[in-house]
């Protein structure tokens, strides 16, 4: 980790300048049932990059993120109006994908944008099978392919050390930690190009915490990471651009030292301090 | 430097309680303990009478059937290898036959007919009854299962005899005979249909919903979802109830006694009759057979081989349980 931070931040540095937004969000309003968890929310996040969604409970900041992916369709009673797109480079050809399209490829768009959820949930199976999982059920690989694939995704998730002698064993014995790099390592696996984390670390201890972390700011290089976090000091830590909302809306975007040291707004100034929230 | 009292009441008042904890009327802690001790023997007691109960019934089989296998007329290795039991039919001893394998043969070829019928049509209403349907159609489907639980074995017996035989008959050109394994095979599998889908629903809904989500997020569709791994994570509980249901259906008596036919035979002919160890027990308790004799004594030993039976799958339901269960966090 510590080798890797100085080149992190060159790079930081240098993308500033070009900032190419991935996801566009054109006042999006999203309900469940009756209640409207978010109003006329406009935001764009861009590539390569970590954008942090904080605010308190209830502010609608994970049924955003679960709208890019549209984990929402399962929930009952949950609809989104608006505009959310993704752009798409599909062989040299910018295109655009249109979440909110009720005739959307669900599963390509899941495929290209995965999720950690905020529990640890690896499948009762063994290691390798998690990770193979998404490989097996999107696309015809051989068995070397596959294999090589695991350990990709294992080392991308600064996993495969830990668990390399055990691969066949069961997943659910690994710690809450492990498991959940493994969950990363599992989203990774079908080559996405964005990650949705919902409170990715909120079931683990500090030491697990951290190691996340790393992970997160090392990802960034390859991935588009959108990580929802209840703890300011994460955001803080390894996020490149920090989102607020308040009750269903978005309240302040922009980089996140900016966020939290020079807030525009009252209201951030008074979350991230601690006021409330 | 004299303050403000904290204490907001009057002097001497303190707080006011409410009645009950000023009179501080508390029950002896001494005559809890004592009644305590009680109530743990009398459960002990509880479930040590099921134990009892349970070493008697296999000492009085283990000890009656020792009684068969005395006859010079019995030998264990003709018990389990030939292929004839006249047991009911030969009045003379020196003319009965006792090879368990016919009732045996009975026995499976119902069950097998039972299973090929529950096990599947119990295992996908289950997953549709977990995964998919609406909270509408649950309201009214499981209530219609549970009622098929609650028929009396006797009238699906009698609806094996009365509807399916004569529908088996008029498709197969009476090619079955009216008292066949298939008709009693189909009424034992809807009689095990319930217990298939409800143990089997209530290991799927037991799989956490995150679990669930995981495979959304990795681009499963619903089905997916449910086949690769709802099922996968629910499957100690979907296996022991598997196990369970064939117990049941080895162990069913009314619906076999009225509708498989009282001929023990040593067939795969599943449109013929066939005699299970259970329908020969009832067969012989109800017969003249003298009490005291080989005849009688030997329904204690299949009675012996059904318990074997049912006790190996027990067993083994608990192995599997124990190995694939899953814990989660």
């Amino acid at each position: 980790m510590s080798s890797v931070t100085p080149a992190i931040v060159s790079e930081k540095n240098s993308d500033d300048l070009s900032d190419q937004t991935l996801i566009h969000i054109e006042k999006l309003n999203a309900w469940y049932g009756d209640f409207q968890a978010i109003h006329d929310l406009s935001l764009e996040i861009p590539k390569h990059k970590v954008t942090a969604f904080i605010g308190p409970s209830g502010c609608g900041k994970s049924t955003l993120l679960k709208w890019i992916n549209r984990m929402n369709d399962v929930v009952p009673g949950a609809r989104a109006k608006g505009r959310l797109t993704i752009d798409d480079d599909h062989q040299g050809q910018r295109k655009e994908i249109d979440v909110l399209d009720p005739n959307l490829d669900v599963v390509g768009l899941r495929r290209k944008v995965g999720i950690v959820f905020q529990k640890p949930n690896p499948f009762p199976k063994s290691i390798y099978d998690n990770v193979a999982f998404g490989p097996r059920l999107h696309m015809k690989t051989s068995k070397s392919e596959l294999d090589e694939l695991v350990e990709w995704s294992l080392q991308k998730a600064a996993v495969w050390d830990e668990v390399k002698d055990r691969l066949h064993g069961p997943a659910l014995g690994l710690s809450g930690g492990q498991q959940q790099r493994l969950c990363i390592a599992r989203a990774i696996a079908v080559g996405p190009e964005v990650l949705l984390m919902d409170e990715p670390c909120s079931a683990l201890d500090p030491s697990s915490t951290l190691a996340i972390e790393d992970l997160i700011f090392e990802l960034r290089s390859q991935y588009t990471i959108v990580i929802v976090t209840h703890n300011m000091q994460q955001a803080s830590r390894c996020s490149d651009k920090t989102a607020f909302f308040f009750e269903g809306r978005l309240i302040e975007a922009g980089n996140t030292e900016q966020v939290f040291t020079k807030p525009k707004n009252k209201q951030t100034d008074d979350y991230v301090r601690g006021k409330f929230g | 430097m004299p303050t403000a009292p904290l204490n907001q009441y009057a002097e001497g008042e303190l707080m006011s309680l409410p009645k009950a904890l000023q009179n501080r009327e508390f029950r002896s802690t001494h005559a809890g303990a004592f009644s305590e001790r009680l109530i743990v023997i009398s459960l002990a007691l509880c479930a040590v009478a099921t134990v009892l109960i349970t070493v008697g019934i296999i000492y009085m089989l283990i000890t009656e059937s020792a009684g068969f296998f005395r006859s010079d007329a019995v030998t264990m290795s003709g018990f389990l290898t030939d292929t004839e039991w006249t047991a009911l039919q030969s009045k003379e001893l020196e003319q009965a036959t006792f090879g368990i394998l016919p009732l045996l043969s009975g026995t499976f070829r119902v069950t097998l007919i039972a299973m090929l019928i529950a096990l599947p049509l119990g295992l996908v209403t289950a997953i549709y009854l977990s995964e998919f349907a609406s909270a509408r159609i649950r309201s009214w489907l499981k209530p219609t299962l549970e009622i098929i639980a609650g028929v009396p074995t006797v009238v699906l017996g009698y609806f094996a005899i009365l509807v399916i035989s004569p529908s088996l008959q008029m498709v197969s050109d009476g090619a079955f005979s009216t008292f066949n394994a298939t008709s009693a095979g189909i009424a034992v599998g809807i009689l095990c249909l319930p217990m298939v889908c409800s143990l089997s629903e209530d290991a799927m809904r037991a799989v956490p919903r995150s679990l669930r989500e995981g495979a959304y997020g990795l681009g499963c569709t619903p089905f997916e979802t449910s086949v690769k791994v709802v099922v996968p994570a629910a499957l100690s509980g979907i296996i022991s109830a598997f196990l369970l249901a064939f117990s049941r259906a080895v162990g069913e008596t009314m619906v076999v006694a009225l509708a498989a036919g009282t001929l023990p035979t040593m067939t795969l002919d599943p449109t013929q009759q066939a005699q299970t160890m259970t329908g020969f027990i009832v067969e012989m308790i109800k017969s003249e057979s003298e009490y005291g004799t080989v005849q009688y004594y030997s329904l204690y030993a299949v009675a012996v081989t059904l318990f074997l039976i049912t006790f190996g799958m027990t067993l083994c339901g608990q192995i599997i349980r124990r190995r694939f269960q899953e814990s989660y966090q």
